[in-house]
């Protein structure tokens, strides 16, 4: 609609290029170039909306279909029976899963990531922090099957001593009581996961660490700090924002992940207070593991599960934009 | 508090360039010494190794002697981090800690120190704002954040921080030349006030500003581009615009230079 307009304010000039002013103005409007170039990125954007609006009708009409038979509370029920008559499932254990082994997740992998970033950025010499930048990149290529291999291969048989050593002295909390089996539980889980969103928050927090005005940093040094010191009044306070952002770009890779956890995890279908017993399960496990062999109403109710997955993520994308943009309107009393 | 600079044989790198050659001056306590010359001089590099913020730079040493009072703060065994506690700096484009208050702003260096109670920090504070001017403009908003403030406030205010840990010595790059006039005039107004308190060493590109402000000016040159920066005459400031000593001065400052 706007290019029709634009048009027609534009087109009248071109044949009377006597005016120098007219002449102008009208070129900046109606050179092709330019408009090629705005319908094209014009096309991109609304493309991108139809695919969301797409996915989100599709879940939601799929999903629909499901929840509709479904003969247990589809938000509370601890059981996935499909294939019943009648049909009874509920993603309660799925969401408390997801959110757990994601929690530990982000718990284990910010504080790791940004040091690494500050290492790499404030701390390392040039020759070392560039290998180890490279390195971080490295881990993030590669793929989540394999991470998830080396998980149940080699990851679960060494979490017996850490498990064993939590259960003796802080098994009396009951999170971290175990009972002696398999470490395919939620905290292996959590640790595979943050050993996978490593790379990503690493390497947005190097970037933004990277962006710290020199003069911020000097104000500070200036001041008699130490190099901890500046970190701590001038680059911390910077990247506050990107760090909150890096976090949620890993969040979402958590709480999407699929192929690792389908692999680590000895799923089932109950909430668990100790993290350290096998059980539980997420999503996109969930999914994975179960819809190979659903039946058509199977993958209607594993579809409805993907789709709070999908409302999950929207509401942590929002949480972040909002932790940002309190931050952009500092007040200026807590700092 | 104030102490004298004595800076004897400084030689400045950054890397395998020497920015500044062989300087040697002393700028007496309790004065204003203004640094001028041509862009590229090395009279900011100078002016960083006066506080060893030179060395921040990657590549950035410096060999020679500089002595507050009777201490070298390049000898052996001196922590940069507590000559910049003894040495001030204000910087040519102002910066305060953008997340912070007004109030933290000044009080960052303190808390850096060391421990003070609440009300101690808060008549330092009060102290440093008078001191540098600015503490009835900003008196109800000391929560604030200090990015609210206008240029020529923001700059005050990192005058007041700087003061507030009671330096030995203030230096100052370019203190103004980011500020308008009425701003500048502020500012050295207030270096007048300050030189009571502190050695102050301010470096400019406007000669009228040094003339006004400063009791000795050194002037500084360099033979060509790459080439290192020299001192070529440090004297009072009268003599310097009125009948300097060498010719290359009284090119600069008629304006003849370059």
């Amino acid at each position: 609609m706007d290019i029709s307009t634009q048009k027609t304010q534009a087109s009248p000039p071109i044949p009377q290029p006597t005016d120098a002013e007219q002449k102008r103005a009208a070129r900046g409007a109606t050179r092709p170039g330019d408009r090629v170039f705005l319908a094209l990125s014009r096309g991109s954007g609304i493309f991108l909306l139809v695919i969301m609006a797409a996915i989100a009708v599709f879940l939601t009409y799929r999903a629909s279909l499901a929840i509709s038979k479904d003969e247990a509370n589809f938000l509370t029920a601890f059981e996935w029976n499909t294939g019943t008559i009648p049909p009874k499932f509920g993603i309660a254990v799925l969401v408390y899963g997801t959110i757990v082994s994601s929690i530990i997740a982000m718990v284990i992998a910010v504080p790791i990531a940004v040091a690494i970033a500050l290492f790499i950025t404030h701390y390392a010499p040039r020759k070392l922090g560039g290998p180890i930048a490279y390195v971080i990149d490295l881990l993030a290529a590669v793929p989540s099957i394999v991470y998830g291999l080396w998980g149940a291969l080699i990851l679960v048989p060494q979490m017996d001593g850490l498990f064993g050593w939590l259960d003796r002295y802080l098994g009396w909390t009951g999170i971290f009581s175990w009972d002696g089996g398999p470490a395919r539980s939620m905290l292996t889980v959590g640790i595979l996961l943050a050993i996978m969103i490593l790379p990503i928050i690493t390497n947005v927090s190097r970037e933004v660490f990277r962006q710290v005005p020199q003069m911020q940093e000097e104000a500070a040094l200036a001041l008699g700090a130490t190099r901890w010191e500046v970190i701590r009044m001038s680059v911390l306070p910077f990247g506050r924002s990107g760090v909150i952002s890096a976090s949620m770009l890993g969040l979402g890779r958590a709480l999407g992940e699929t192929m690792a956890v389908a692999t680590v995890l000895s799923p089932d279908f109950d909430i668990h207070a100790s993290l350290l017993n096998a059980g539980g399960g997420t999503f996109a496990q969930n999914i994975a593991s179960k819809f190979g062999e659903a039946s058509e109403f199977g993958r209607d109710a594993l579809i409805a599960s993907g789709l709070v997955l999908f409302v999950i993520t929207l509401l942590v994308n929002g949480a972040a934009r909002a932790i940002i943009a309190r931050r952009k309107e500092y007040s200026g009393a807590n700092a | 508090m104030a102490k004298r600079i004595d800076v004897s044989g400084l030689t400045a790198y950054y890397g395998s360039h020497k920015a500044i050659e062989d300087i040697s001056m002393t700028v007496e306590p309790r004065s204003v010494t203004a640094f001028i010359g041509p862009s590229g001089c090395g009279k900011s590099t100078f002016l960083r190794t006066l506080n060893r913020m030179h060395e921040v730079t990657s590549g950035g040493r410096v060999e020679g002697k500089v002595l507050l009072d009777d201490e070298d703060l390049y000898g052996p065994g001196i922590d940069p981090v507590s000559v910049r506690r003894e040495v001030g700096m204000v910087f040519q484009r102002p910066n305060p800690f953008p997340t912070m208050s007004i109030f933290d702003n000044v009080a960052a260096g303190l808390r850096l120190n060391g421990n003070y109670k609440k009300s101690e920090l808060q008549d330092i504070v009060e102290k440093s704002l008078k001191g540098a001017n600015l503490w009835n403009e900003v008196k109800d908003r000391l929560n604030k954040p200090g990015s609210g403030l206008s240029g020529g406030q923001q700059q005050r205010l990192c005058i007041a921080r700087a003061i507030a840990v009671e330096p030995n010595v203030l230096l100052m790059d370019e203190p103004c030349s980011a500020l308008d006039p009425i701003s500048t005039l502020a500012i050295e107004d207030l270096i007048g006030e300050l030189k009571e308190r502190f050695t102050i060493v301010i470096v400019t590109h406007n000669m009228q500003q040094a003339a006004r402000v400063s009791d000795r000016t050194a002037f500084f040159n360099l033979a060509a581009v790459g080439q290192p920066g020299k001192l070529i005459e440090i004297d009072d400031t009268e003599r310097i615009f009125s009948n300097p000593s060498v010719q290359a001065t009284e090119d600069y400052i008629s304006g003849r230079f370059g």
